[in-house]
């Protein structure tokens, strides 16, 4: 097939696929241990911190997929996080606080808002498509506030966490984190195998030489749609982790500048490598908790930390450490 | 909804157009010239106010503090150019939004450290802080008037400096193809630093201008900063003359979205559902229009780029 021999030349050049299961394997075995290191050294607070480091790289990992995989910067993933939060939110306001039914109406919700902003945001190409899914997450962040019966620009607070099937579980701290990170550990797999799947494939050809991909014979629009759709979906997971975790949903979490943070994250840890997205959002997070503990105005230090990334470390802190694992162990 | 209220608003929503050109043009610019996305360019309009507040501290008038504030923007952005930026235009465009992502952080925070988190006030010149009787009974101010006319005075200028300068001529043939330009034996990266520079200060002068109606505060260049964006993509990326129409088409519809939703929504639904909807509705509708434009336009209304 024609389309193959043109993928496999290209996949020995920069075509990126993950590899290797050492390094998710270790990132995971740290997430699994955290509630054991945090008993035994009595700092509960790290699961608290943990668990919005799980919320938030569920986001990444998908907008990863998008940005890493399909070349599709989308400056709107916080809409769907947002979208996720508000079906909690409104479900539960209305009595039904099972993670049996709000869970798949999060994804539902958008997965159908991605499907639909997807066709226009598709047609566009570069910047215009970084700005019209600004634009898409600017209208769902005005639309939420002004839903004044769900608290409008105050947000509204969710009485108690959901159940699974009348089960009470996820009131606990623990359980609830370990909740989290299977939902993190099922969206890391799924992006995993699409990518190195015929699709991801196809995709990541696409992200190479859209044109090439199209002459194949390839409707690249509609390999595009499907992956916005999917990140969208799983952005509705994240959505759905952070209202339960929080207890309280606000608009703010579908403001311009919570897109911009998952980019940070994405780009942080290094793009296209999925585990570079756990990766980044862990440090994001950490760093701000840290930096914020000795200033108040901690971005004063963290924003030149982010223009000296980009400045001189290329790949993203992901591939600063393999460059650098590079040098020492090969002399 | 009278006609004088009417008029009232279209003068706003005009003064907002030329507000938004005023940031507009230089991100447009920069944007199509150097294929560079600048997320720092709203900050620079918060900072011309900032500077135009503590020059005004110093000297104690209004036209003192806005030369001075100009300068000193001018060479803040210049000193970012040199610092950052030019090593940037290589690069793609994820790493330009993080690193300008970067210096809105510091930026917004710095000025929180240096000036406090309280809103300041510029005080605007003596002799225009008077109203002008529109229509019987229907004041509106000088200021906004003042402020209509000199954006439409340096649209004019940039008009003229685009169209029939040799740096205008160099500047619109970079939009469309940079490379080319650069291989003819023009100095590109000087190019780049003009245009740059010019683009700052012109931000700087929208947030001088501003000053004296708005409180200046940390953060006030981040939701202008989108609108602006809002404005370059619906005028095609590199193109001053679309950059001005979108500028005073989103203002206009901004503006009068916001006085008239409720009105017009109560021709067609309750008057309870209509004050609910409505400021949403009406703080919807440009990203509305923003998406109907690239559908259907999808390099938006005049397209600069040849390729």
């Amino acid at each position: 097939m024609a389309g193959a021999a043109a993928i496999a030349v290209g996949e020995a050049g920069s075509l990126r696929r993950p590899r290797g299961i050492a390094l998710p394997a270790v990132i995971f075995a740290v997430f699994a241990l955290l509630p054991a290191f945090a008993a035994l050294t009595a700092q509960h607070y790290l699961v608290d911190t943990g668990t919005r480091i799980v919320v938030f790289a569920v986001a990444a990992v998908a907008l990863d997929l998008l940005v890493g995989y399909g070349g599709l910067i989308s400056f709107g993933q916080a809409a769907f996080i947002g979208l996720g939060a508000y079906a909690v939110g409104i479900l539960s306001a209305s009595g039904i606080g099972d993670a049996l039914i709000s869970l798949p109406v999060a994804i539902a919700v958008s997965i159908l808002f991605a499907w639909i902003t997807g066709i226009v945001c598709i047609r566009t190409k570069g910047v215009y498509f970084i700005m019209i899914t600004l634009a898409f997450g600017q209208m769902v962040y005005f639309l939420a506030t002004s839903l004044a019966p769900y608290g409008g620009d105050n947000g509204l607070t969710i009485d108690a966490r959901n159940t699974i099937a009348g089960w009470q579980v996820l009131k606990n701290d623990t359980a609830f984190y370990y909740f989290a990170l299977l939902c993190l550990l099922a969206s890391y797999l799924l992006c995993r195998a699409l990518i190195v799947s015929r699709f991801g494939r196809v995709l990541r050809g696409v992200k190479e030489n859209a044109t090439r991909m199209a002459t194949i014979g390839f409707t690249v629009q509609r390999f595009q749609l499907i992956a916005y759709v999917i990140a969208g979906g799983i952005g509705g997971v994240s959505g759905f982790l952070l209202a339960n975790s929080t207890e309280f949903v606000a608009p703010a979490y579908m403001a311009w500048q919570q897109s911009g943070e998952l980019i940070v994250m994405v780009i942080l840890g290094g793009v296209g490598t999925l585990d570079g997205a756990i990766f980044g959002s862990a440090v994001y997070l950490l760093a701000e908790e840290w930096l914020s503990g000795m200033t108040e105005n901690w971005q004063v230090i963290f924003g030149p930390f982010l223009v000296l990334v980009v400045l001189f470390a290329r790949g993203g802190l992901i591939g600063l450490s393999t460059r650098l694992w590079h040098r020492f162990s090969h002399g | 909804m009278t006609a004088t209220l009417f008029l009232v608003q279209v003068l706003n929503g005009l003064q907002l157009g030329v507000l938004l050109f005023l940031i507009a043009a230089g991100l447009t610019l920069v944007f199509g010239v150097m294929d560079f996305i600048n997320l720092a360019h709203g900050v620079q309009y918060m900072l011309g106010a900032y500077l135009a507040v503590a020059f005004y501290g110093l000297v104690g008038n209004f036209l003192f503090a806005l030369i001075l504030a100009l300068l000193a923007s001018l060479g803040f952005g210049l000193l970012l150019e040199f610092l950052v930026f030019r090593h940037l235009y290589e690069r793609d465009h994820l790493d330009q939004v993080i690193a300008t992502f970067g210096i809105i952080l510091f930026l917004n925070h710095a000025v929180r450290m240096i000036w406090g988190a309280a809103p300041l006030n510029l005080p605007m010149p003596e002799a225009l802080t008077g109203t002008v009787l529109l229509a019987p009974g229907q004041l509106y101010p000088v200021w906004r008037l003042v402020i209509i006319t000199a954006g439409i005075g340096v649209a004019g200028g940039l008009y003229v400096l685009v169209t029939h300068t040799r740096i205008g001529m160099l500047v619109r043939a970079g939009a469309t193809n940079a490379r080319m330009v650069s291989a003819l034996g023009v100095n590109i990266k000087q190019l780049f630093m003009i245009v740059f520079g010019f683009g700052t200060m012109l931000a700087g002068f929208a947030g001088v201008m501003i000053a004296p109606i708005i409180s200046v505060e940390p953060g006030m260049g981040t939701n202008i900063l989108i609108l602006a964006f809002v404005v370059i993509v619906i005028g095609g990326i590199g193109s001053i003359r679309g950059a001005f129409v979108a500028a005073l088409l989103i203002g206009l519809v901004d503006t009068l979205g916001r006085s008239f939703s409720i009105d017009v929504l109560h021709l067609v639904m309750a008057p309870s559902p209509a004050r609910t909807v409505g400021p949403a509705a009406a703080s919807i509708l440009i990203y509305v229009l923003m998406a109907i434009v690239l559908y259907l336009r999808p390099a938006g209304l005049f397209p600069a780029r040849g390729r």
